[in-house]
């Protein structure tokens, strides 16, 4: 796997905005961005509305995921390149979403929304309509996602890369700084867990850091490269980038995505929490 | 006016002067303020919050009228603003709960 098997530049995104069989998806928590402008051709997907069930505290299922990218004009043998806000962070969760349902020709927009404003390319604010597609999904790869006994038991066994921002993962902060504080639950990390927030993954732009930088980053935090990996954060989007570095970028065979993260880990009766920098 | 405050999601949320309804000025830090060029208001900025040590904290996008706000801990921060015209920071210390008033102007 190399970088440019599951990134795109900006450069090559707006040279190949009508090229067929390439969608782009913008992918965000909040639309709006998208609803004042977007990729020219580029279909939305909402991941509050779209991604998450209305009810339970789950993903839409195969036959949702299914309907939703037939909804979205998208076929299974499009090349998406999925962008968006928040340096990719949902745009990555959403790539592991179409991995996690089998979805093989995916990439991210490298630097998603803000390399893209920050070059000053172009937004179009048009209306966007796909034809419906007749997508089939498979079975959720579970080799990518960790439930919460299994992270339990990853405690001191298993790399647990936490990816929150220091002050989140000591337990200072509940969510990260741009947010508002008022939380249910208990403050800190799981025990073992090595501190890496996500963004030194990134550069400034958004863009991801180099191969060798990344490797470098992670093996001196201590993340030993012949061990099973799981990575968290609050609610699983900002782990996915880390996911996104370790998985696709550098090849680490077995790295999983725990998408409960802290909101329920640190919501669980019974378990171990740690507060404090971390013995890293 | 109503303002949205995302507090399940990750996302950034609307940027508003006016804070959110239920925040705790004092119980919270907020370091909130305007991005501006030459005077004039810069909205669609990627606004940046680094801390004593440089590394990355939380990122917000400007509102139209240039404006950003952070909840942060208590320390010394450095905002600093991207945008296709221009880039610029400021630090500010925060010791206590309350407004701290943060300008930043890209060139």
């Amino acid at each position: 796997m190399s970088r440019e098997d599951v990134l795109v530049t900006a450069e090559w995104a707006e040279e190949n905005l009508g090229t067929a069989g390439v969608v782009f998806v913008e992918v965000d928590e909040d639309t709006s961005a998208y609803d004042g402008g977007h990729i020219p051709g580029a279909v939305k997907i909402d991941w509050r509305t779209e991604l998450q069930d209305p009810v339970r505290r789950d993903f839409v299922d195969r036959a949702g995921f299914e309907k939703l990218l037939s909804g979205k004009g998208i076929a299974n043998d499009d090349r998406v390149v999925l962008y968006g806000g928040n340096n990719n962070w949902f745009a990555a969760y959403a790539y592991w979403y179409f991995k996690l349902y089998g979805h093989d020709k995916v990439q991210l927009l490298d630097g998603g929304r803000k390399k893209w404003e920050l070059d000053g390319r172009p937004l179009s604010a048009d209306a966007v309509t796909r034809e419906e597609t007749s997508y089939s999904a498979k079975e959720q790869d579970t080799a990518i996602r960790a439930f919460r006994d299994e992270v339990v038991e990853a405690i001191n066994a298993k790399n647990l890369v936490d990816v929150r921002s220091p002050d989140e993962f000591s337990g200072k902060l509940l969510a990260p700084a741009h947010l508002p504080q008022e939380q249910a639950q208990r403050g800190g990390h799981i025990p073992s867990a090595i501190n890496v927030p996500w963004s030194k993954a990134a550069n400034e732009d958004g863009t991801f850091k180099s191969a060798d930088e990344l490797r470098e980053l992670y093996s001196d935090a201590g993340i030993d490269e012949g061990k099973a990996t799981i990575a968290y954060c609050r609610i699983g989007e900002r782990s996915s980038h880390t996911w996104f570095a370790l998985h696709e970028l550098l090849g680490y065979s077995d790295v999983k995505n725990y998408d409960g993260s802290w909101t329920e880990y640190g919501s669980l009766v019974g378990v171990p929490v740690e507060t404090g920098p971390g013995t890293q | 006016m109503t303002t949205t405050v995302t507090s399940d999601g990750c996302g950034a949320p609307e940027q508003t002067a006016e804070l959110p309804a239920g925040i705790d000025l004092a119980k919270e830090i907020v370091l909130g303020g305007k991005v501006t060029a030459d005077g004039a208001p810069v909205g669609g900025a990627y606004v940046r919050l680094l801390d004593a040590s440089g590394e990355f904290t939380a990122e917000v996008v400007s509102s139209a009228d240039g404006d950003f706000r952070f909840f942060a801990a208590p320390g010394r921060w450095t905002v600093r603003a991207l945008h296709r015209t221009g880039n610029g920071e400021t630090t500010v210390t925060a010791d206590g709960p309350g407004l701290h008033p943060v300008a930043v102007t890209v060139e």
